[in-house]
Formats: structure tokens, C-alpha cells, sequence
């Protein structure tokens, strides 16, 4: 019989983040079609009561937990150690988590801590006469595999924004404290905080229903002979305003900062997306001055509706990569769309 | 400044070797498995993170005279042999070279397997100056998951992930900068040596070929692809029941005729859907 431990951490408000909802909803999918499988949370943080009482509702046999200062950060040793002692009490074989930074980090190495393997980036779990199937993507987007495994245990860490989120009421919980000893050699590294990528303004937008994406040709000459890079960082600055979408950028036009060349200064190597750059889910975009080539474009897997305007009617939104193509001046485009976008 | 020079590390890259991603892949059922079509007739190239990770560590050791970056390469040797032809121009590295398949469809566990051992078996490594760099995910197999594993067959206990940024402290401290959600970065200071770190983009332009480096290096290269040890991975558990390509093909409908206003107006009525 298998042993479903859900394994999250708890975010500074003591709830869990949206992820790990999502995670917590395959986990439960899961054990309905494994039949017998118990199901047992495990949850890590500065206090984890209030992310227990959140989730009291999903029918775990047992809730673990593994508290105090130390734990309330996102540091690999820590985790590590803290992720390895639940798995061991919970007796698990597969352990569903949240395919987040944080646990990113550290669950493939508790996997190798415990003998067991791990697989990240799934898109679909799912279980058939008492066996389980995972999805997830090859060669950056590219190709879909359906995998199995033997071996336990197994983490499979889902991706942030594959699955519908576990809303069931909450209640109050029982939490079994889970002992950690930490020695000096798992203290070496201290969490100095976050920040953002070195920008005036917030242009990533996780959450956003809109993904815009500027492309080289912003930078390159325009009509008249000349480029125009203050004018484009204006009019993309002010459509971000007005529309509230996450920008991303083409990895050409991040490199060419690193050249030498002018380049939209708010823009970092965080905003790329494609095959060296991120692959975010949002609900459609649009590509500006961008040719769509693939290692780009695979990318843009998880983007349901997608819109392009470029001057080149050939380019590679046109083969099967974009709902629509507008062949046109980007410029002149998003400046009737920020003067729309600001009179409604 | 004196006391940053003293400090000197011994830089270990993980990097394999993948398609270039210009071509286009096709998915195909071999005896062994999953493979890609014409797979060894792709050119390839340096994993993108890899490559990052690579310039990073070369540019470290620049900064601490004393340091040294080896590049340990788990890969077909004569597809390793083509691609160190043009990475060994990019940064002054010694090769460790592993005789293997570099295919995306391998058991993330088994390569970690592999690629510890053929770090454990550098001479003269010193664990106390180590720092392993590598991708922190594969154009290939995308997991993330192999460079954690290595580190914890080495016992280092301090990695990083999604790293752009490495400062050294002249105590040989040193603050990471790491991707995490939102666009954002978390800081971490880390004590010192032996630290994992699996690089993104870093904040390093792709250096310029070097025929100097490239002649330096190609004298390690080739003995290293010679004594290269062959890796046959043992049976592993992973099964694929399916691997396919996306089935969603897109009819592009190409707006020709429309003015700057009139596909405005379209817009804003889609976004506002």
C-alpha cells in the first residue's frame, strides 16, 4: 500500500502558498485512485498550526510538523533535514510537494539522502488499476513524456499553476511535532532576505492574466534611420501600467545588454523567457517586436492565447506558434493601445 | 584586496552536452529506450545553464589567482570531442570527461551517480576550497534534479540554486544570489567552502573565443576524451509509457491590412475578454 505524504512549508503569514494547494489537490486526487493509499501531511516553517487548521479539511490520517526560527527560512540544510525527518516518520513512498524555488532546491537531494528519486515539472499525476502515471516535459517544452516508477520513495514536485487549488474549509487541526537537531555545519549559510531584480519597477507578474513580451526589434532602427529605445521603454512601461501584465523579453534583447548595445533598462535576464529563460503560465499573450523563433517560443507552452505583432509577415509566429499575426509597426500599435487602454 | 587574492578555490563545472536549440527534435523508440531522432547526427552544444555556469567559474578563478576550474562532461566522447572544440576557446578549464549517453531520457540519479564519482576521482581535490557549479536544470532533461544529488553524494550541505550572483568576502564568505518567485532574488550568506551552486543566466556575457585559452586547454582535452571512462548506466526503474510531441498546432490567422487604431481597438477588446 502506498504512503501519500503532501509536503509543504509555510509562508510568513503561517498559510501555505497557492502551490502547495494545488499540490495538496493532486495528492488528494491521487489517493482516491490509489484506493487504500493514506494519505499524511507533513508541513515545515516558523509555526505551521494555522496551515494545518487550513487544510484540517483534506482527510490526512496524521499531520506532521517540524517548527522553530530556523525553519522559517528558505535555506537547503535546514530543509533538508527538516523534509528527511517527516518522510521518515511518515513511512512515505511517494511524496507530493510544490514545484516552488524552495523546494526545488532541496527535495531532489532529500530524495538522494533517502534512497529514493525524484521528478519535478509535473504537469499530471495520475493513477490507473492501482499504479501511477506522471507527466511532465523533455528537452524544454518540447516533447511530453508519461513515466513510471518502482523505486520509493518517490517525490514528485508538481508545477505552480498545472493544478486547481484545494479550497475545502478549514478547521482545527492536530499537529504531531516532529524533532529536529540541527549541528553548526547545517547553520554555514544565513538568509539575508529577498529583493527584486535590481528594477525600479515591478514588471513580473506571476499572477497576471496578461504575459507581454518585447522582442530585439524595440532596440533596432526604426523608419526614420534611428533607434528609438527611450520611446519603446515608455510605451512598454506605460501599457504595463495600464494593463497590469508581466512582461518577458526575448533572451536577444537581454543579451544585448551584455554587449555593449542600448537596451530597455529594466529588463533583466529574469524576464526571459524561452529555452534559457523562464516558462510562465498565463492565460494569453502577446509578443512584440519578437520573430517567435523556437528556443523562444518553447517558452510559451503553458500561454493559452497567444497574439503577435511583428513587420514580418514570415516570421516564426506565423507558422503555428500564434492564434493571430498583426503585421505592423509595434510602436504605433502599443501607443493607440496605452492612449485605449488609459482612456477606459 | 590582499586577503580576497589570498583565498583560492578549486572550481568544479558539471556540464553536458545537448542539441543545439535551433534544430528541431523529434522523438523516436530506440532498443534502449526513448531517444531522438538522428540523435548523433545533431550538432550540438554546452548546455545554455552549463555554459553560464562555466563562464562564472572562470571568471572566479580570474579574481583568486591560485584557483582552478575543471569541466566535467558526461557525454558521447565524439560528440564531446566537436563540442570542446569551440567551449575550450570560451574559459581555461581542465577536462574530465565521461564516456556516456547525454540523452534527456536518462535517470537523473544514475548521472548524479556518475558525475560524483568523477569528481571524488580529481586528484588532489581539496573539499575545503571546493565549489561545484553546474546548470541548475538541463536544456535536456529539465528536472533540476541532478546537481542536488551530486552534491549530496560529495556531503556538501550548502547549495544554491537558480544562482546569478556569487560575492566573495575577503574571509572567503561569500553572498548568493538566487531566483525565486516573482522576479525576485533571495540573498544568503554562506560561510565558505565546500558549496553546490546551480547557476541560471548569471550576469556574464558568452566570452569571445580565445585561441590562446583554446590552445592551453586542447592540450588536457584530448588526453582527458582518451582516457575517458565508459559510463553504462544499470538497469534503473524508469519506465516511459509514452514520449510525444505537442499535438496543439495553431491556425495563424496574419492581420495584413488593419491600421495602428483598428488592431488597437481588436486588442483591447481581447485583453479585456
Amino acid at each position: 500500500m502506498e504512503k501519500i505524504l503532501f509536503l509543504a512549508y509555510t509562508q510568513e503569514d503561517g498559510l501555505l502558498p497557492s502551490a502547495a494547494l494545488e499540490a495538496l489537490s493532486a495528492a488528494l486526487s491521487l489517493k482516491s485512485v490509489l484506493g487504500s493509499a493514506e494519505l499524511v501531511v507533513g508541513l515545515v516553517g516558523g509555526a505551521v498550526q494555522s496551515a494545518a487548521d487550513q487544510i484540517a479539511g483534506c482527510g490526512a490520517s496524521r499531520v506532521l510538523g517540524v517548527t522553530g526560527p530556523e525553519f522559517a527560512v528558505s535555506r537547503y540544510s535546514t530543509d533538508a533535514v527538516a523534509a528527511a525527518a517527516i518522510c521518515k516518520v511518515a513511512g512515505a513512498t511517494l511524496v507530493i510537494a510544490p514545484g516552488t524555488s524552495r523546494w526545488q532546491r532541496v527535495l531532489p537531494g532529500v530524495a538522494q539522502r533517502l534512497g529514493g528519486v525524484a521528478d519535478t515539472h509535473l504537469t499530471q499525476v495520475e493513477g490507473a488499476d492501482g499504479s501511477l502515471k506522471v507527466t511532465r516535459w523533455y528537452y524544454r517544452q518540447r516533447m511530453e513524456g508519461v513515466i513510471q516508477r518502482q523505486q520509493r520513495p518517490w517525490f514528485l514536485l508538481v508545477d505552480p499553476g498545472s493544478q486547481p487549488a484545494y479550497a475545502k474549509p478549514g478547521a482545527t487541526a492536530v499537529v504531531e511535532p516532529v524533532a529536529v537537531e540541527l549541528s553548526p555545519a547545517q547553520m554555514r549559510t544565513d538568509f539575508k532576505g529577498c529583493r527584486g531584480a535590481g528594477q525600479d519597477v515591478q514588471t513580473i507578474r506571476p499572477e497576471a492574466k496578461l504575459l507581454f513580451v518585447a522582442g530585439a526589434g524595440w532596440t533596432k532602427k526604426q523608419a526614420d534611420g534611428q533607434p528609438h529605445v527611450k520611446d519603446a521603454e515608455g510605451l512598454i512601461l506605460n501599457f504595463l501600467k495600464a494593463s497590469r501584465a508581466s512582461l518577458g523579453s526575448s533572451k536577444s534583447l537581454v543579451d544585448l545588454g551584455g554587449e555593449g548595445e542600448a537596451v530597455l533598462s529594466f529588463l533583466t535576464h529574469l524576464n526571459q523567457i524561452g529555452q534559457t529563460g523562464s516558462t510562465p503560465r498565463h492565460a494569453k499573450g502577446l509578443s512584440t517586436c519578437c520573430h517567435g523563433e523556437e528556443p523562444h517560443a518553447v517558452g510559451w507552452r503553458f500561454i493559452n492565447e497567444r497574439r503577435a505583432i511583428n513587420l514580418d509577415a514570415n516570421c516564426g509566429w506565423a507558422r503555428g506558434k500564434a492564434d493571430v499575426l498583426y503585421v505592423a509597426d509595434a510602436f504605433a500599435v502599443v501607443s493607440k493601445l496605452n492612449a485605449l487602454l488609459t482612456a477606459g | 584586496m590582499a586577503a580576497l587574492m589570498s583565498i583560492s578555490f578549486q572550481i568544479v563545472v558539471c556540464g553536458s552536452i545537448v542539441p543545439d536549440p535551433l534544430q528541431t527534435l523529434e522523438p523516436v523508440t530506440t532498443p534502449a529506450g526513448p531517444g531522438l531522432k538522428n540523435e548523433m547526427m545533431l550538432p550540438a552544444v554546452l548546455d545554455p545553464w552549463a555554459s553560464h555556469s562555466l563562464y562564472e567559474a572562470a571568471n572566479l578563478a580570474k579574481q583568486h589567482p591560485g584557483s582552478k576550474v575543471w569541466l566535467v562532461s558526461l557525454g558521447p566522447k565524439a560528440k564531446l570531442q566537436q563540442v570542446m572544440m569551440t567551449v575550450a576557446q570560451k574559459a581555461a578549464f581542465e577536462l574530465v570527461a565521461v564516456d556516456g549517453s547525454a540523452s534527456g531520457f536518462s535517470d537523473s540519479a544514475q548521472t548524479a551517480a556518475a558525475l560524483a564519482e568523477a569528481i571524488q576521482g580529481i586528484p588532489g581535490l581539496d573539499k575545503s576550497r571546493l565549489l561545484v557549479f553546474g546548470g541548475w536544470e538541463s536544456a535536456s532533461r529539465g528536472a533540476g534534479v541532478t546537481m542536488q544529488m551530486v552534491g549530496e553524494r560529495l556531503g556538501i550541505q550548502d547549495q544554491f540554486q537558480g544562482v546569478d550572483q556569487i560575492k566573495v568576502e575577503a574571509d572567503g564568505s561569500f553572498e548568493v544570489m538566487e531566483r525565486v518567485e516573482g522576479g525576485q532574488h533571495q540573498l544568503s550568506r554562506c560561510a565558505g567552502a565546500p558549496a553546490l551552486l546551480g547557476w541560471a543566466t548569471g550576469n556574464l556575457p558568452e566570452p569571445k573565443n580565445n585561441p590562446q585559452i583554446g590552445m592551453m586547454n586542447m592540450r588536457t582535452v584530448a588526453p582527458a576524451l582518451q582516457k575517458a571512462k565508459p559510463f553504462k548506466p544499470a538497469s534503473n526503474d524508469l519506465t516511459f509509457n509514452s514520449i510525444s510531441l505537442p499535438k496543439q498546432v495553431r491556425e495563424t490567422k496574419i492581420v495584413k491590412d488593419k491600421s495602428a487604431d483598428e488592431i488597437a481597438r481588436e486588442l483591447l477588446e481581447w485583453i479585456q475578454q
